[in-house]
């Protein structure tokens, strides 16, 4: 454990062996394709696919039932499945919809305006606000030394994984094997049985590599259920995958925020007082309950705790697609708002931003971080007034940490030994390119005394024994522990069977020959003590501004990362690098943009929602903190949480000017600097935002909902 | 050479036949732009040219045969004339390797390359391949065995999900045919027409600076808490 271990799928995926979900074509297999919406609100009386149906190369063809409220553009209307793709494209364009359209909103300062149209009729766009108090907040600012406050907005964000949402169902009998491209093999199956009316052990769901998620292959969206009703109809495998376009609409995003912040200090730089008032859309909101992917889980005040707090959350409904998990949901929100605001205060009572921090940060491993990022950043030389940078490219630098919840649960994992020595490791979990199926090769070799190359491993199939989706940043510590338990009975069992004190490493070929023909098969558990949460990070970055072009590049960004302990250095490291550069784009480029005249996604493609590339990339430094002692965490999230809010700072720190709204286009930048027009750049108007604050502020109080009440949630700190 | 440039550099790849004439889309391209700078020819003129190219023995909408070469072996497929090389490869050859993320050229994904140049098969029609050779990323190992910069990939971890890993192969393949020591910059300039969600970057850099023989040094450190504990 610790060392660097190739990931043992790579030379599958380097020379295209690999078979991903839209790889898959069992012989017969069907082309679905969806019809969407035209219309980003409407009202639909019927669905007509008789044409389709009959259609040349047309196998089946089915459309959603009844009459219904179609809440945004892009939503499933009907689907079809034909021998060809060609076929199936054809098909869609003679499906008849008969449909009103409704009025429609789709950018948040529009849909919170009191004569918006309403995306739901029953209710307002904006939600009860979920209200959180501590202490007494008014007492606290007035009797405060310092007092800053300020706006902050981040914009919708799409995940984008390169490979798109997607399924193959094919019946076989009374059974479905169906191929999903998701974060949970065993959360998709039961959606498909479900979906399909069937007992869940007639289906079968195997996700043998994946294409990334990022959160979006959480839920089981419409694509899937369409596919599994066109292979039930069709009585053959269909194959439906999403195309880019479609994954910009209706397969999740990351919701905006909009974030008043006031922040009050003693004149010793510790916070006194928090005020936030925050709204923000995860899409239509048609059940009330529904997270959006966590609008209002923005946690306040993040990382750095005040004794007087308010707080206001509100969801807002847009009509556009719904929101939802996305990379540590909530966090990178609240740490470029927190971060930003900090910085303010900062400058304000003329403090070094990582003093103020380590003053006010009550985790103790965060602290050093900030200790030792600084002084491998060289913070003390770089760090500068805002603005004091000369010429007309400035620089500047930034900090910002994180806080994420990690830690483990529920798995169940066998191993399974065969006469000859060789050993297979089974275990329901996924790889969904974090390296996954890597860890249980490293922790079972570390176990037995085996290299890892010795070790088969099964991984992404329900027959195999389960394990819970992959969100959380949880799979490591998961999977980790249980492979451990397995392994440690294993070694028990032969040593029973084989009269060899320890089976490891050298006797291992001589202490399997004992087991008799048969293999041994040991079964194992997660269990307490082996893993942990409460991962705490710190980020530094350092940027260039060009003020005549408005243009920002990151030259440098500083990682140190609480990692529990280190099961793989290589892959560790990759989702380090990974999360930084997803935080790069957050910070500059990315941005789903909504047409309020058409109320469609202009931005649905590469080319215009714009990903970092490889000429992007900074110079990235990374510093694992290894404590094996705290046992396993997951790292994948909180390495994306502090990248956008140190990048910001880096700016602001540059350029003397505070950019508030991210993503931080040149556009923003010059506007900033008072280089265009009066009106001029994308960012919001303030006294728009300050009337959409005050209905917040007016709007119905409702407790706050708990992010999670399991032991994980427990854990986050 | 710009690897997204490559198609714009050349653009008698997918305007030519395989015999060398010229076909009827590359010949209205080039009308386009020959109008607009010589702004001779006028609407009616290019009206009477498209009805004329049109007159032409048309292929399609029904399937034709296409034959491709692929990975050093011909084979001929009944395709109709609007399947992409990338359909054509994936679909109808089986060869999964290059994959479909944007179909719309931007990301890479589909890359393959032909006559050694790397191509967005998404944005080819696979009529349009005829004649050149393909090769997909199946045809790199074919023995089994991985190609120095596959290996590279493996080693330095150039890859996560590997959704993204075939397209960026075979254009770091065909900078280092082309360039066997490129600099970081250029290396990073080749990669330009593929894009990586997992953000894989550093690590796909280092991996073809290793396969030019050019020493990379890690970035990375462990600390170990105990050294490092508050006082």
């Amino acid at each position: 454990m610790g060392k660097a271990t190739p990931r043992l799928d790579g030379p599958a995926k380097v020379s295209g062996r690999a078979k991903y979900t839209s790889d898959v074509a069992p012989a017969g297999t069907l082309y679905g394709a969806i019809l969407r919406s035209k219309w980003p609100a409407a009202r639909v009386r019927s669905i007509n696919v008789d044409k389709a149906r009959t259609a040349p190369g047309i196998r089946a063809a089915i459309a959603v039932p009844g009459e219904f409220t179609v809440h945004f553009y892009g939503q499933e209307l009907a689907a079809v499945a034909g021998v060809t793709r060609q076929a199936a494209l054809d098909a869609l364009s003679l499906i008849e919809v008969d449909a009103s359209p409704l009025p429609f909103v789709v950018n948040e300062l529009d849909a919170i305006q009191p004569d918006a149209p309403r995306v739901v009729p029953e209710r307002p766009n904006l939600l009860p606000a979920e209200t959180e108090k501590a202490g007494d907040v008014d007492a606290a600012f007035a009797s405060a030394a310092a007092v800053v406050e300020d706006v902050f907005a981040t914009q919708v964000e799409i995940h984008n994984p390169l490979e798109p949402q997607g399924d193959v169902v094919a019946p076989e009998g009374d059974e479905f094997t169906a191929w999903c491209s998701t974060q949970g093999i065993f959360d998709s199956r039961n959606d498909v049985a479900n979906i399909l009316g069937v007992p869940q052990n007639k289906v079968r769901v195997i996700c043998e590599h994946m294409g990334g998620g990022f959160g979006s292959k959480i839920e089981s969206w419409g694509n899937r259920g369409l596919c599994a009703w066109l292979a039930k109809t069709a009585g053959a495998p269909v194959k439906l995958i999403l195309t880019r376009f479609e994954q910009a609409l209706s397969v999740g995003n990351r919701p905006s925020s909009f974030q008043k912040i006031k922040l009050g200090a003693d004149a010793s730089g510790k916070l006194t007082a928090f005020e936030m008032t925050l709204f923000g859309t995860g899409g239509p909101v048609v059940d009330p309950s529904d997270p959006g992917g966590g609008v209002i889980f923005v946690p306040a005040p993040y990382i750095y705790p005040a004794p007087n707090t308010r707080v206001r959350k509100s969801k807002l409904a847009v009509n556009a697609g719904r929101g939802t998990w996305m990379r540590a949901p909530g966090h990178p929100p609240a740490s470029v708002g927190m971060e930003g605001i900090l910085d303010e205060l900062a400058v304000k009572l003329g403090m070094d931003p990582v003093e103020i921090r380590v003053r006010n940060d009550p985790h103790e491993i965060r602290r050093r971080e900030y200790q030792i990022g600084a002084e491998k950043f060289g913070w003390k030389d770089k760090y500068r007034q805002p603005g004091a940078s000369p010429g007309p490219v400035k620089s500047g630098v930034g900090c910002a940490g994180s806080g994420w919840m990690s830690g483990g649960e529920g798995t169940q994992a066998e191993v399974q030994v065969n006469p000859d020595g060789t050993v297979e490791v089974r275990c329901g979990t996924q790889d969904l390119g974090t390296g996954s199926r890597t860890v249980v090769a490293v922790v079972a070799a570390e176990m037995l005394g085996l290299d890892a190359a010795q070790i088969t491993v099964r991984v992404g199939d329900t027959r195999l024994p389960p394990s819970g989706l992959s969100g959380g940043s949880a799979t490591t510590a998961s999977v980790g522990p249980a492979i451990y338990d397995a392994c440690e009975k294993t070694l028990a069992e032969l040593k029973k069977l084989s009269g060899i004190d320890d089976p490891r490493g050298a006797h291992w070929r001589e202490a399997c020959g004992k087991i008799g023909p048969n293999p041994l098969v040991v079964p194992g558990r997660w269990r307490e003590g082996l893993s942990t949460g409460g991962a705490g990070g710190v980020q530094f970055a350092e940027v260039e501004v060009d003020t005549d072009t408005g243009f920002v590049k990151v030259r440098r960004m500083l990682c140190v990362q609480d990692c529990g302990a280190v099961v793989n250095k290589l892959t560790c490291e990759s989702q380090l690098n990974g999360g930084i550069i997803m935080g790069l784009g957050y910070a500059l480029y990315e941005q789903r943009v909504m047409d309020p005249q058409t109320g469609v996604v202009l931005n649905p493609n590469f080319e215009t929602y714009k990903l970092p590339g490889a000429a992007d990339v900074p110079e990235i430094e990374l510093l694992l903190l290894d404590m094996p002692e705290r046992g396993i965490i997951g790292v994948g999230e909180p390495a994306t949480v502090p990248t956008a809010a140190a990048i910001a700072n880096a700016v602001a720190n540059a350029i003397g000017v505070r950019m508030t709204s991210l993503p931080i286009t040149p556009d923003k930048v010059l506007a900033a600097l008072g280089k265009l027009p009066a009106g001029a750049g994308t960012g919001a108007k303030d006294s728009v935002l300050q009337q959409a604050f005050a209905r917040v502020a007016q709007a119905p109080a409702t407790p706050a909902t708990p992010f999670f009440t399991g032991r994980r949630g427990r854990a986050y700190a | 050479m710009k690897r997204s440039g490559s198609k714009s550099d050349s653009p008698g790849r997918s305007q030519r036949t395989a015999a060398g004439g010229v076909t009827r889309r590359g010949f209205l391209k080039g009308l386009g732009t020959t109008a607009l700078t010589a702004a001779v020819v006028s609407a009616r003129g290019v009206a009477e040219e498209l009805e004329r190219a049109n007159a032409e023995t048309p292929q399609g909408p029904g399937a034709v045969p296409v034959t491709l070469n692929i990975n050093g072996e011909k084979k001929t497929f009944a395709l109709e004339p609007r399947v992409t090389l990338l359909e054509a490869l994936r679909t109808h050859a089986g060869l999964t390797g290059a994959k479909e993320a944007c179909d719309r050229a931007t990301c890479g994904a589909c890359t393959v390359l032909l006559d050694n140049i790397p191509v967005y098969a998404c944005s080819l029609l696979a009529i349009e391949a005829q004649g050149a050779e393909i090769t997909t990323i199946e045809g790199l190992a074919k023995t089994g065995e991985l190609t120095a910069l596959q290996q590279a990939f493996v080693d330095k971890d150039g890859l996560q999900c590997g959704y993204c890993s075939p397209g960026f192969v075979l254009t770091l393949t065909a900078l280092l045919r082309r360039n066997p020591h490129p600099t970081e910059a250029e290396v990073r300039q080749a990669c330009t027409g593929n894009l990586c969600r997992c953000g894989s970057y550093p690590r796909i850099l280092a991996a073809a600076l290793k396969t030019a023989g050019l020493k990379t040094t890690s970035n990375t450190s462990v600390l170990r808490w105990s050294d490092h504990a508050l006082a």
